[in-house]
């Protein structure tokens, strides 16, 4: 006689210790294995692309800080690349490599958070998350030197970037260098190979190629699904094209490859760094752009980069005033989350957290 | 009804002091206070004296193991604990524990009562009650009982029962989820446990406490490095800590089977667990690394070897706790039933051939394994061990191996268009 | 072999137990601050503001009011209004530093504290008066000339109006070369004509 089970619907609600921002997931279980997860986001919604509409265009870089926070520079060179197509400006060349290595440090960062998060939800206490921002908290320290702000930079602008680099930030630059290596390697060596993580971690998650391509995932989780397809490498802007790095792939997209290719990209980003370092040529800084920019009425411009959570883009259409017409932000978060039932269905609770922590999403991207 | 007169100093001087007249005048040099037939006053008060002296040893010791698990925990992730409350912090478990008592008894609406309330009494009692049969230095425990091993696997199941009750006392669904587990969990870890113990009965040739530690003229941990191994785990999931401890998984389903749990009702069930690990390590300590003998002055200095080497264990369970990740609850009863109860067995069976030739070769006396005996028992033991950790973890392991991650540096073909 | 992976990640956390620690006992000891650091307690210079409200105009959330009123005195080449409001809303600032980079006089100056808290939400807003009588110590975020001049707020040498510019207008520098212009500078008293050297 079979036993009749009846399923459970919890909501993992807005506030839990391990959902990344305030993320609804309402799940249906039956027993411990996922039957349904259908997210709800919105909670943070604060009508960026609407905000964006009434402000002019530089103060509303101040606005694309915050979408995702945790990694703003990129978020400042995506929408700087849109806005400088719209106007049509060059950029000078030392802003370019300065905008590469900025964006690099950044994605080491963030790629840092998205790790620390997972081996936490992990239950790994606190102990490699502290490690982890231990050496974020450097990264931060040369992001303070460089534009008095931590988190929300604002260092860039349409034209270049704002201001160069203060002389007492190269030798802190040449330190981080040199000792990130052993930082990076310490948290290889406390969990790479750690029986328990490769328990939770491997076979868990599994996304397949196609299904990758066919949800339009991008950033590390296509990647770790096997496909070679890096905007930096496809569609090269700023100086990237003259740098020299390698694109790390997994083999089966479940979670240990997701986690493993962002570390992997940490080491590539410190490549490109110390390359940025040595090729970068004395010059202005800024193209010299009016306060208030006017693009020409009827322009419509698609700015990407590849963030660390996949592919940011912005596209802008100006009507000749001072304000964008319409600024629609292309968030990764977002579209990576939307393949979150595929992942999850058929596996437990446990793996449930620890999934949603490899795709890394953020709320501030997701809900803008 | 005079129990340990002739070991227990505390004892002997509480009931003399009450009741000692010309009945027991062997023990008691003079006179007590109270007259002829209240001799049962005296055994009261200076029982409740050793149990009261207990109990609040044990709070007090899972107060000072919060504050050193909180000042480890933060050194271990490159960062200080709390040092603001007294030198070092030493005040921080009476702030928490000042804070849990001014917080309100919250109890849901729709909770059982009864069940709710009696979940920390329960943890407490079972805990207490496992402490009575720790000595912690020669003649000083509360009760010398000659199943003494047996009695601590006994009372520390109830804490199972209490698991579950409140889970489902609390009528909360993330509660339910952290019973579910728990029970499955702690009730599969039961079978290892006991199976390592057997090692130590067989050896000791009696299940009292005290005659384990005298019968160690090498710590067991040599003699039974596989019975040590199991009992460290299965003790460790007992107390639903790290690796184990899905039961408060504190990402995963907010706090497990005491979410509902406020105010003192949560404090007690803290101490409670606070103070099993306390328990957990003393056990290790007199079963498996010789209780209250060191290399000198084991007779005086008794409570002061016996504190080291729990301090020892209770830093090993703190730095386990610190570095691993936690695994799934199928991953854990996989560990229980596949790793762990093998490996019991193999300790048992060894042992168990062991102990009969050494009684063969001894004539047929049980008991007295000398010391020479158990350095042979070692010998054979410690490779055993180590051989049988790699054959069944080779088998436990299911083909995971740390794969290369591919590198590429070609450009993908063909560019992309631009999009203006 | 099984559990050597675990080995290794106990010997790095003892690595780690050994070492000591990251963290720094605020608030005894803080941790340094680059110049530029964006803080929170604004910078003001009275005699350099012109009330032209750049700032306020630019400014992407509108937290910057600015009340004033025509100068009493006769129309002269640097003659400014006179500056009644100037509250600057920090409840709802986001320190991005627009309005330092807008203002073409260089009297509006990022500070560099953040331990600005108060009790209730109109205590947020910076008024005038405190702007006025605050020691000045400005952080070098969009400054060059202070930058080159390698300032450091945290050192606690505030600065003087005469030396925080990049003087490229005419009146301060004439001002600087002892030409005395007659300004009213408006100290929240009686109006007091002062001749500035």
């Amino acid at each position: 006689m079979p036993i009749r089970t009846e399923p459970v619907t919890i909501n993992i609600g807005p506030q839990h210790p391990s959902t990344h921002g305030v993320l609804r997931l309402r799940v249906t279980f039956d027993g411990e294995v996922i039957v349904d997860v259908e997210p709800i986001f919105g909670y943070l919604h604060r009508g960026s692309e609407k905000l964006a509409e009434e402000r002019n265009y530089v103060q509303v870089l101040t606005l694309t800080d915050r979408l995702d926070y945790v990694a703003s520079m990129t978020n400042n060179q995506a929408y700087c690349l849109a806005v400088e197509k719209l106007m049509g400006v060059e950029v000078p060349e030392r802003a370019q490599y300065l905008r590469v290595m900025t964006a690099e440090l950044q994605r080491m960062a963030s790629h840092l958070v998205a790790a620390g998060f997972l081996l936490q939800d992990l239950g790994a206490l606190a102990t490699p998350l502290m490690y982890c921002f231990r050496f974020r908290e450097k990264i931060l320290d040369l992001f303070e030197m460089l534009c008095g702000a931590r988190i929300t930079v604002s260092y860039m602008r349409p034209g270049g970037v704002f201001a160069d680099a203060p002389e007492d930030f190269w030798p802190a630059l040449d330190r981080l260098m040199g000792e990130a290596p052993e930082l990076l390697g310490e948290l290889e060596q406390l969990l790479m190979e750690n029986e328990i993580v490769l328990v939770r971690t491997k076979n868990v998650g599994v996304l397949p190629l196609d299904m990758a391509i066919a949800y339009s995932i991008s950033g590390p989780v296509l990647r770790a699904s096997g496909l070679p397809w890096d905007w930096r490498k496809a569609d090269p802007y700023d100086v990237y094209d003259r740098m020299q790095f390698d694109i790390p792939i997994g083999d089966r997209g479940d979670n240990y490859d997701r986690f493993r290719v962002r570390i992997e990209e940490v080491k590539q980003s410190m490549r490109i760094v110390s390359q940025c370092v040595e090729q970068m040529p004395p010059g202005p800084i800024r193209t010299k752009l009016p306060l208030v920019l006017r693009p020409p009425a009827g322009a419509e411009a698609y700015g990407r980069v590849e963030a660390p959570k996949g592919e940011l883009g912005f596209y802008m259409v100006s009507d000749g005033s001072i304000a964008p017409y319409r600024c629609k932000i292309r968030s990764p978060s977002l579209i990576n989350l939307t393949v979150l039932k595929e992942l999850l269905v058929g596996w437990k609770l446990a793996d449930m957290i620890v999934t949603l922590g490899s795709i890394d999403i953020n709320m501030g991207e997701v809900d803008r | 009804m005079v129990p340990f007169l002739q070991d227990n100093v505390i004892y002997r001087g509480v009931y003399c002091w009450l009741g000692g007249n010309e009945g027991n005048a062997q023990w008691c040099g003079r006179d007590g206070l109270l007259p002829g037939g209240y001799e049962w006053v005296a055994y009261f008060v200076a029982g409740l004296t050793i149990m009261l002296i207990l109990v609040n040893g044990a709070l007090l010791g899972a107060a000072v193991f919060v504050w050193a698990e909180r000042r480890l925990l933060a050194r271990f992730q490159a960062r200080r604990g709390p040092n603001r409350w007294g030198p070092w912090g030493i005040l921080q478990p009476i702030a928490d524990l000042v804070k849990l008592l001014i917080k309100e008894d919250i109890i849901p609406t729709a909770a059982d009562r009864i069940a709710f309330t009696l979940v920390p009494i329960i943890m407490l009692m079972s805990l207490l009650l496992s402490l009575a049969v720790l000595p912690f230095a020669r003649n000083t425990y509360l009760a010398n009982l000659n199943i003494g091993v047996l009695y601590i696997v006994a009372v520390s199941s109830m804490t199972t029962i209490a698991i579950f009750m409140a889970g489902w006392a609390s009528a909360n669904k993330f509660a339910m989820f952290g019973a579910m587990r728990g029970v499955a969990m702690l009730i599969s870890y039961e079978i290892p446990l006991i199976l390592s113990l057997v090692g130590v009965v067989l050896i000791a040739g009696s299940m009292s406490l005290v005659s384990v530690v005298e019968a160690q003229y090498l710590p067991f941990i040599l003699v039974q490095p596989l019975g040590a191994l199991v009992f460290m785990l299965g003790i460790t999931a007992e107390l639903n800590r790290t690796p184990f401890d899905i039961l408060e998984a504190e990402s995963e389903i907010v706090a497990g089977y005491h979410t509902e749990y406020s105010g003192i009702k949560f404090a007690l069930i803290q101490a409670a667990e606070m103070a099993g690990v306390l328990a957990a390590s003393g056990f290790l300590a007199t079963l498996f690394l010789g209780g209250w003998s060191g290399p000198f002055l084991s007779t005086q200095l008794g409570a002061l070897w016996f504190l080291m080497k729990l301090s020892f264990f209770v830093f090993l369970f703190i730095w386990i706790r610190a570095t691993f990740p936690r695994l799934r609850i199928d991953q854990i009863m996989a560990f229980a039933w596949k790793f762990l109860l093998p490996l019991a067995m193999i300790n048992f069976l060894a042992t168990a051939v062991q102990v009969y030739f050494f009684g063969f070769y001894h004539g047929d006396v049980p008991g007295e394994i000398t010391r020479n005996e158990q350095w042979v028992m070692a010998a054979i033991n410690v490779p055993l061990a180590v051989a049988s950790i790699a054959a069944f973890g080779h088998f436990a392991r299911e083909g995971i191996r740390v794969p290369a991650v591919r590198l590429e540096s070609i450009v993908p073909t063909p560019r992309v268009a631009e999009v203006d | 072999m099984y559990g050597l992976g675990l080995a290794k990640g106990l010997m790095v956390t003892m690595k780690n137990f050994i070492r000591p620690p990251f963290t720094v006992q605020y608030p005894e000891e803080r941790l340094p601050q680059h110049p530029r650091f964006r803080g929170e307690e604004f910078v003001w210079y009275d005699e350099r503001c012109t009330g032209c409200a750049s700032c306020a105009k630019y400014c992407p959330l509108g937290i910057i009011k600015i009340v004033t009123s025509p100068s009493e005195t006769a129309v002269l080449e640097g003659d400014k209004y006179d500056i009644e409001v100037f509250d600057i809303d920090i409840g709802r600032c986001m320190f991005c530093g627009l309005c330092v980079e807008a203002c073409p006089y260089d009297a509006l100056f990022m500070g560099s504290g953040f331990e600005r808290s108060r009790y209730q939400r109109k205590d947020l807003v910076i008024s005038v008066d405190e702007l006025r009588q605050a020691v000045k110590r400005p952080s070098t975020w969009f400054r060059p000339q202070l930058e080159n001049a390698q300032y450091d707020p945290q050192e606690g040498k505030p600065l003087a109006w005469e030396d925080v510019g990049r003087e490229k207008w005419p009146w301060h520098k004439q001002e600087k070369a002892g030409a005395k212009i007659n300004r009213t500078v408006h100290r929240g008293g009686a109006e007091s004509s002062q001749d500035k050297k």
